[in-house]
């Protein structure tokens, strides 16, 4: 059934996003976008600059920047921010492990995706963010398959699945205490294939990177490893070089490639019909367990 | 693409997981690496077959109950279609989940284990669809394999289930039955070969041919204010543009239009999506609106047409539905947030409470708590614009905000 490709974008996803941040932007006092450069976040600017529209977008972006990300994607954001005139804040987690908040992972398998969390919480303190907006959709994983439009977090920014707030018909209730912040969630009923088609519809720019290229790679558990010098590799681990590309973007040391010739939206979205792993399937940082993520969120992940 | 929005309620055991996993699992919406993942967890409890229900438990409690605790969203798309399920646990003490499953969906799906028929959760899952006048209904009777696929079978649960719609308040209901297995897939993607008795369309056949146009066309025009913009850049100058998403009807440019609560009236001169600028803008589509001459508007407020404008309400009777631990004090001052709007709002008491199970009010009962659906009346510090929930759902709700503890407290309809 789903051979057929359906290339149209659903416009209601687009109305209940473009709803949801002006909420975000009338509700709360110091709302910031959180960006990471992946096509999530892009889609969650374009849905922005096209809410408040003549005027511009009314939040900061906020990139947490683990050191361990594609150049192609800090190029991208650069490139972004420059064309929208939006404010960008950047933090550091190699700041927060100097600082001795977090300790650098060691072994072949060392990622710094659960240590943003400590510079994400610090950066929101800091700022005085009072809301976060996110790109994370409920199709991508179990535990944010009940997470809520308007996600309240304590202080420490935790999440409690069993505290959330009912969220009826459309409405928002933004109303927190001091101390407390709120993670927005506008594209939390769009699918992969919803975002790659807004893509495709809006003729969005994304990074080089999810298009096929050339690359140095290294094969671990039968996927492909983006070579880099961030990754720990063990000796049989030889770099070979692989037409590849991505299609989620996190760090060089947790985002698995796929061998692709697919240089257009086109291919790229026929791929994922077609494709045999499951989009958080290519991210190392799910894969510990089988309640990874619900355990990330629990400690203020997004 | 349309957007099919569905509600799932079942109870312990009636196979709404298997159900929902096979919906996937036939629409190819599984992709290998979780199906695998699948076989293995089904392998580890000890089955001889891939448990499809497996696929939506989420939480970790969850899976340690082999229960669903809260309102899972699950996704599915067919080449004419997109499917949201809003997939909410039957229990009694999950009301309140049920309640915000069913809030944005056009299709309440109930399931009935054939063998059982009819059972206490049954009342109450119709209850909710028919309280929230959700416009269809489809009602599954499952492990017809259980039951021979017998015909008779069906007919006697079929029977049972139309004294409910009897006794409904809502009757425009589109109520269709369909027996199924969800186990072994029958009628569920294709019509069954062993329910050859049954002449009409499998499940999905049925969820794609349904038509909505979300009731929203023949509703008179609301528009709630819900962020002006004003640029303030040379380009934009005087430029002030009224943000919102229509919550019902439609507006045209040139149309005349009142704000309220400033009852000044202007015309509207644009409308807008982005750099594009329309001529009509229609039930739930955002865009920004512009007017020919500067009145007092701003969020919250609400425009509408002339003639055709809700009544100012601060006297408000309700049917509500309590979601909070901590049980809701009569003549207390809440938070009423109607749409986008807020205000005060006094509970003045507690007309009556409903015993869902069996549609009777219990006028001598003055209490509400957690899960309770019942009747109040409340009277609101300013006035708000809203229709009565039966003739304009979309501008007749409300929630209740505890301004204490800041909690979405309640859910009521407008009477």
């Amino acid at each position: 059934m789903s051979n057929q490709i359906n290339w149209e974008f659903p416009q209601a996803l687009e109305d209940e996003a473009i709803y949801i941040l002006r909420e975000t932007a009338a509700q709360f006092e110091r709302p910031a976008i959180l960006f990471s450069g992946g096509k999530d976040s892009i889609t969650i600017v374009r849905l922005a600059q096209k809410a408040f529209y003549p005027g511009k977008i009314p939040f900061p972006l906020l990139h947490i920047d683990t050191g361990h990300n594609f150049p192609e994607t800090i190029e991208f954001r650069d490139q972004l921010v420059a064309s929208l005139g939006v404010d960008l804040v950047v933090r550091n987690v190699q700041d927060s492990i100097n600082q001795g908040k977090v300790q650098e992972e060691t072994g072949k398998y060392a990622s710094r995706n659960a240590l943003q969390t400590v510079t994400l919480l610090d950066a929101i303190e800091e700022m005085k963010y009072d809301a976060c907006i996110g790109g994370a959709r409920r199709d991508e994983e179990k535990a944010r398959a009940k997470e809520r439009i308007f996600s309240v977090r304590d202080e420490f920014g935790q999440w409690n699945a069993k505290m959330q707030r009912p969220e009826l018909f459309d409405m928002l209730n933004g109303k927190i205490h001091i101390g407390e912040g709120v993670r927005v969630f506008p594209i939390s009923n769009w699918t992969e294939l919803d975002v790659w088609n807004y893509i495709r519809r809006e003729k969005l720019d994304i990074p080089s990177i999810y298009f096929s290229h050339e690359r140095e790679i290294i094969e671990r558990d039968g996927m492909y490893w983006p070579y880099s010098p961030f990754l720990n590799t063990t000796e049989e681990e030889v770099p070979f070089k692989q037409k590849v590309r991505f299609r989620t973007v996190g760090d060089m040391t947790c985002t698995a490639a796929v061998i692709s010739e697919a240089d257009k939206l086109e291919d790229i979205i026929s791929e994922i019909l077609e494709a045999k792993i499951s989009e958080r399937g290519a991210r190392m940082d799910d894969k510990r367990s089988e309640a990874a993520m619900e355990k990330r969120k629990q400690a203020g992940y997004f | 693409m349309e957007v099919l929005r569905i509600t799932t309620s079942g109870s312990v055991d009636d196979g709404k997981s298997t159900l929902i996993g096979r919906l996937l699992y036939d629409t190819n919406s599984i992709p290998q690496d979780k199906l695998e993942a699948l076989h293995a967890a089904s392998k580890r409890k000890g089955l001889d077959f891939t448990d499809l229900s497996l696929l939506t438990d989420g939480l970790v409690a969850e899976r340690e109950q082999g229960i669903t605790i809260d309102v899972a969203h699950i996704y599915f798309s067919t080449p004419t279609r997109k499917y949201i399920i809003a997939d909410t646990p039957g229990h009694v003490e999950y009301t309140r989940n049920m309640v915000t499953g069913a809030s944005n969906a056009q299709v309440s799906l109930i399931l009935i284990d054939a063998r059982k028929g009819i059972v206490e959760q049954t009342y109450r899952h119709f209850f909710i669809a028919n309280l929230l006048r959700i416009p269809h209904l489809v009602v599954c009777i499952n492990k017809m394999d259980l039951v021979d696929y017998d015909q008779n079978r069906f007919n006697e649960i079929v029977t049972d289930f139309q004294l409910l719609l009897d006794n409904a308040a809502f009757k425009d209901q589109v109520v269709r039955f369909i027996p199924i297995s969800s186990i072994y897939g029958e009628n569920l993607a294709t019509r069954s070969e062993k329910i050859s008795w049954y002449k009409g369309e499998a499940l999905l056949e049925y969820l794609e041919q349904i038509t909505f146009d979300h009731g929203d066309s023949n509703h008179p025009a609301r528009f709630p204010v819900q962020y002006v913009i004003r640029p303030k850049t040379d380009a934009y100058h005087d430029f002030r543009g009224f943000a919102g998403k229509v919550a019902s009807g439609h507006f045209n440019v040139g149309d005349e239009i009142i704000s309220l609560p400033s009852m000044q009236t202007s015309r509207i001169k644009t409308i807008q999506q982005f750099e594009t600028q329309l001529d009509t803008a229609n039930a739930r589509e955002s865009v920004v609106i512009t007017l020919e001459n500067e009145i007092d508007t701003s969020r919250g407020n609400m425009l509408a047409k002339p003639g055709q404008e809700p009544a100012a309400l601060k006297e408000i009777s309700a049917h509500i539905c309590w979601m909070d631990q901590t049980k809701l004090v009569p003549g207390k001052t809440y938070l009423l947030q109607h749409g986008i709007n807020r205000v005060k709002a006094k509970v003045q008491g507690i007309q009556h409470v409903i015993e869902v199970t069996t549609n009777r009010t219990i006028e001598d009962k003055k209490e509400l708590g957690l899960n309770d659906i019942g009747k109040i009346s409340l009277k609101t510090a300013h006035p708000i614009f809203a229709d009565p929930y039966h003739i304009n759902p979309a501008n007749g709700a409300f929630i209740l905000v505890d301004e204490y503890s800041n909690a979405t407290v309640a859910v009521g309809f407008v009477e």
